[in-house]
């Protein structure tokens, strides 16, 4: 190791890893991935004063450093805390943090409306996927849920307050486009809204991203409304030649439609590269683009139900990790007649059918 | 009689004003100070003991060393006039009669800290009082006290007072700045602690009204004099605001040797419980600390009395015991009803959180609309283990103490007066017209041997 750059040792879930000092207790498990990852609603790499509210990626430190070995004596949120040299923390293995994390998961669909079967959302929805993971299957809230009037957001964005989880994401990327307070929180507690000032449209050239960052349905693209579901459209990366923007997206098509275009999202669910509106809600057509191949999509996510090249499982670190295999509500590819993993999906043209999965093909 | 050392002239008439103030030995404290050396200040601070008065009673010197000296950055001092804990309204009373005594403290510190602006951020229900204090600023001021080369010391400072909009939550201190800053009063992640960053992102220090008040005495007897007054840990007076059933509810300063029981029934505090009722449980520290039944306020678990401190308060942790918290004395006699008491202050904080957390925005409502239900008929059995779950989940994974706040009076009410919840589930219409009442509250408690 050169000595310019100093490294500290970090132990997430009796996996040992090397990160620089600064790094955060969730960026250092995202380095190892898998499932000693904390869930994150809140934080945003790409959004500096984000993260610390949701409380999902909450972890123990059982021990806060060679230095101070004493344990920390709370839950600590792992997006905002920084680690330090001979930290260990445990996040799949305590018994306390998956007790909390049931209780946080509770807690934000308390009042969240479970219309995922009209929500335009579902298929990518980090709520749905925390909740699977971590959730109950049954509410002990009997009471009336909270809910808003929808909103729209100018043209091209709607703002369904009924679903949101107060993540603030979207305050953080419309401060970083706007300079001034245009998109924020009204009101506080359970009655907190998101809106904008005076109610009116950001014409911000950028704005679209909001739609990005929104971990749940609640901000949704208006010219993809309703028209389909995540999971029977195709995501391709393409690219452009934008004024405004680097040009680089996403497709998702349906044979040769583009049903909706979003920015590029890496593993974690964040936009690589924000793009501009333009390219979001105008150029819908496959002429448009430069089409360069299938997205790679996590072989467990819903939207790979059909089609791409080189979607593998998800490693399994978890035996290092409890010496057991992960526990899985339901495993899909167990149930699932039209998900064999010996099919090539990416030899199937267009959405797969459950014709292509009979008989050994 | 105790020792008073912040009401010590309350019964002066006019006390109020720059004059008066003065011929009492107001500003005496101030002259002092300035002849002494920033350093020499923390110092008195340190040795007498003082503990923060806002309610999580953080030693005020410590604190005060804690601060970032960075060459070239201008530093802070807010005072945190934000008292919006249901219970509490000492601060009030000092703010409205002895406005002086703050200033004066105000000086001080702000002379030892380095800070030549200095904010009072005062509640926004406390409308008159702000006038009250910048009266007294501008006398103060016309005296040479404040503003440019004070005294001829070469030292600047103003005061500035800001109204808050009326939220509990900018009582925190880390809302409180952002508020200050023109923002929406959401608490901050922390670290960086307002010691590093914190009023637009210089170091500052926040500090109670009473706490500041305090530098007064303590640099006009020297802090080794004030660290004689009380015992241990809790040296010096506090101020107590009490109500409820007694007989003489209002503000007392007590220099912390006394018991629970000759606060309650003595005639130099609040005179006994009012009509004759007997007492049946007491939150001793404003809403957010546990509330205790009668036989565990005035003995603690161990048989022994209990005194009017921080260390026999929370003595028993909360598991038998409470806090001192921000002196807001709440009496409760016979005639309360635990449960609807507990639902009232669940609505409380359930409209004061702030909505950052998931734990706390969701949790806080959750609790009241069950709290409701068992108060209103409506309860299930279920619903007490419930509560106690989701108060549970609340507790310690929020970003700012509100979150505790909101989840400690449930899981206190449902540890000592569980009978009384089961009391309603179990009788939902006779509940609806008469009292669980004093039931075995105020019961001795069987010390086991050895205790
Ligand atoms: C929700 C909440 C409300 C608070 N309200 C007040 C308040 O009204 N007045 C106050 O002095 N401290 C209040 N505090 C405590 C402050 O955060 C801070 O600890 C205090 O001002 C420090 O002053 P001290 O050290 O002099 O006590 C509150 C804390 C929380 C979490
Ligand atoms: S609208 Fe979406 S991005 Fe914005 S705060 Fe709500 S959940 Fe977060
Ligand atoms: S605990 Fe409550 S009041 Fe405090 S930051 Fe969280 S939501 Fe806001
Ligand atoms: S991701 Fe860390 S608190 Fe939300």
């Amino acid at each position: 190791m050169s000595e310019a750059t100093p490294k500290f040792k970090v132990t997430i879930d009796n996996i040992t890893v090397e990160v620089a000092p600064g790094t955060t207790i969730l960026n250092a498990a995202r380095s190892i991935g898998g499932d000693v990852t904390p869930p994150a609603m809140c934080y945003y790499s790409k959004l500096p004063a984000s993260g610390g509210k949701c409380r999902t990626c909450l972890v123990e430190v059982s021990k806060g450093s060679e230095k101070d070995p004493r344990p920390m004596p709370k839950l600590v949120p792992s997006c905002r805390t920084t680690v330090m040299d001979g930290m260990e923390v445990k996040n799949i293995t305590s018994d306390k943090v998956l007790d909390a994390r049931k209780g946080i998961v509770e807690f934000l669909l308390l009042n969240h409306p479970l219309d995922c079967p009209v929500c335009d959302q579902a298929g990518e929805c980090d709520l749905q996927n925390l909740s699977y993971e971590h959730g109950t299957e049954q509410t002990r809230y009997d009471f009336p849920r909270r809910t808003f009037e929808k909103e729209d957001l100018g043209p091209n964005i709607q703002l369904h307050m009924t679903r949101c989880i107060l993540c603030y994401r979207c305050v953080f990327t419309a401060e970083q486009l706007t300079q001034k307070r245009e998109h924020g929180v009204l009101e506080r507690g359970d009655h907190a809204e998101i809106s904008t000032l005076l109610g009116k449209s950001l014409d911000n050239e950028f704005i679209g991203n909001i739609i990005d960052v929104c971990p749940v349905g609640a901000l949704t693209d208006k010219t993809f409304r309703f028209k389909n579901r995540v999971w029977f459209t195709k995501p391709v990366d393409a690219h452009c030649s934008c004024t405004k923007c680097s040009g680089k997206a996403r497709l998702w098509m349906r044979g040769d439609e583009v049903y909706r275009v979003t920015a590029r999202k890496n593993e974690w669910n964040e936009v690589e590269e924000w793009i501009c509106n333009e390219c979001r809600f105008e150029r819908k057509n496959a002429k448009d683009w430069v089409i360069e191949g299938p997205s790679k999509i996590k072989r467990s996510s819903v939207i790979s139900q059909g089609h791409y090249v080189g979607t593998k499982p998800t490693p399994v670190v978890i035996d290092k990790v409890i010496g057991k295999e992960p526990k899985f509500l339901m495993n899909i590819h167990d149930v699932s007649d039209v998900n064999k993993p010996e099919i090539e999906l990416s030899r199937i043209p267009g959405p797969a059918h459950s014709d292509d999965f009979k008989g050994n093909k | 009689m105790g020792v008073k050392l912040l009401l010590e002239n309350d019964h002066i008439e006019g006390i109020r004003y720059y004059e008066t103030y003065r011929k009492n030995g107001g500003y005496r404290a101030a002259e002092k100070a300035l002849k002494m050396t920033p350093d020499e200040i923390v110092e008195e601070v340190k040795k007498s003991g003082l503990r923060g008065r806002g309610g999580a009673g953080f030693p005020t010197g410590m604190k005060w060393s804690f601060l970032a000296k960075p060459e070239g950055v201008p530093r802070h001092l807010v005072c945190n006039a934000d008292e919006s804990e249901p219970g509490t309204f000492k601060d009030r009373y000092l703010m409205e009669f002895h406005p002086h005594i703050l200033i004066e403290g105000l000086l001080i510190s702000s002379f030892a800290l380095g800070s030549n602006a200095t904010y009072i951020y005062i509640r926004g229900e406390y409308a008159w009082i702000p006038d009250i204090l910048e009266q007294a600023i501008q006398e103060a001021k016309n005296n040479g006290w404040l503003g440019k080369n004070i005294q001829g010391t070469g030292f600047d400072c103003e005061i500035y007072v800001q109204r808050g909009g009326g939220a509990y939550i900018c009582g925190e201190e880390t809302a409180l700045i952002e508020s200050l800053e023109g923002k929406r009063g959401n608490p901050r992640m922390k670290p960086p602690f307002p010691a590093i960053q914190g009023l637009w992102m210089r170091p500052t220090v926040v500090n109670n009204v009473e706490t500041l008040a305090a530098v007064v005495p303590i640099i006009n007897i020297g802090g080794e004099e004030y660290a004689k007054i009380g015992v241990g840990r809790s040296t010096g007076t506090k101020l107590l605001s009490v109500c409820g059933n007694v007989k003489k509810p209002g503000v007392y300063e007590i220099d912390m040797t006394i018991s629970v029981e000759e606060f309650i029934y003595s005639e130099e505090y609040c005179g006994g419980m009012a009509n004759g009722k007997k007492l049946k449980a007491c939150i001793p520290g404003g809403s957010s600390v546990p509330i205790v039944p009668a036989n565990l306020l005035l003995k603690t678990a161990k048989g022994e009395t209990r005194m009017m401190n921080y260390e026999s308060l929370s003595d028993g942790g909360f598991a038998t015991g409470t806090m001192m918290g921000s002196g807001g004395f709440i009496v409760l006699d016979e005639d309360q009803c635990v449960v609807r008491h507990t639902m009232t202050l669940a609505r409380f904080y359930t409209h004061e959180s702030c909505g950052q957390c998931s734990p706390c925005r969701e949790g806080t409502g959750w609790m009241y609309k069950v709290l409701k239900n068992i108060e209103y008929g409506k309860g299930k059995m279920s619903d007490i283990d419930l509560l106690w779950d989701i108060q549970r989940r609340i507790e310690g994974n929020t970003i700012c103490p509100l979150g505790d706040a909101a989840a400690w009076p449930v899981a206190a009410a449902i540890r000592h007066f569980r009978d009384e919840f089961e009391w309603h589930i179990k009788n939902p219409e006779e509940s609806q017209r008469r009292n669980f009442g004093l039931a075995h509250y105020a019961d001795p408690i069987h010390v086991p041997a050895g205790a």
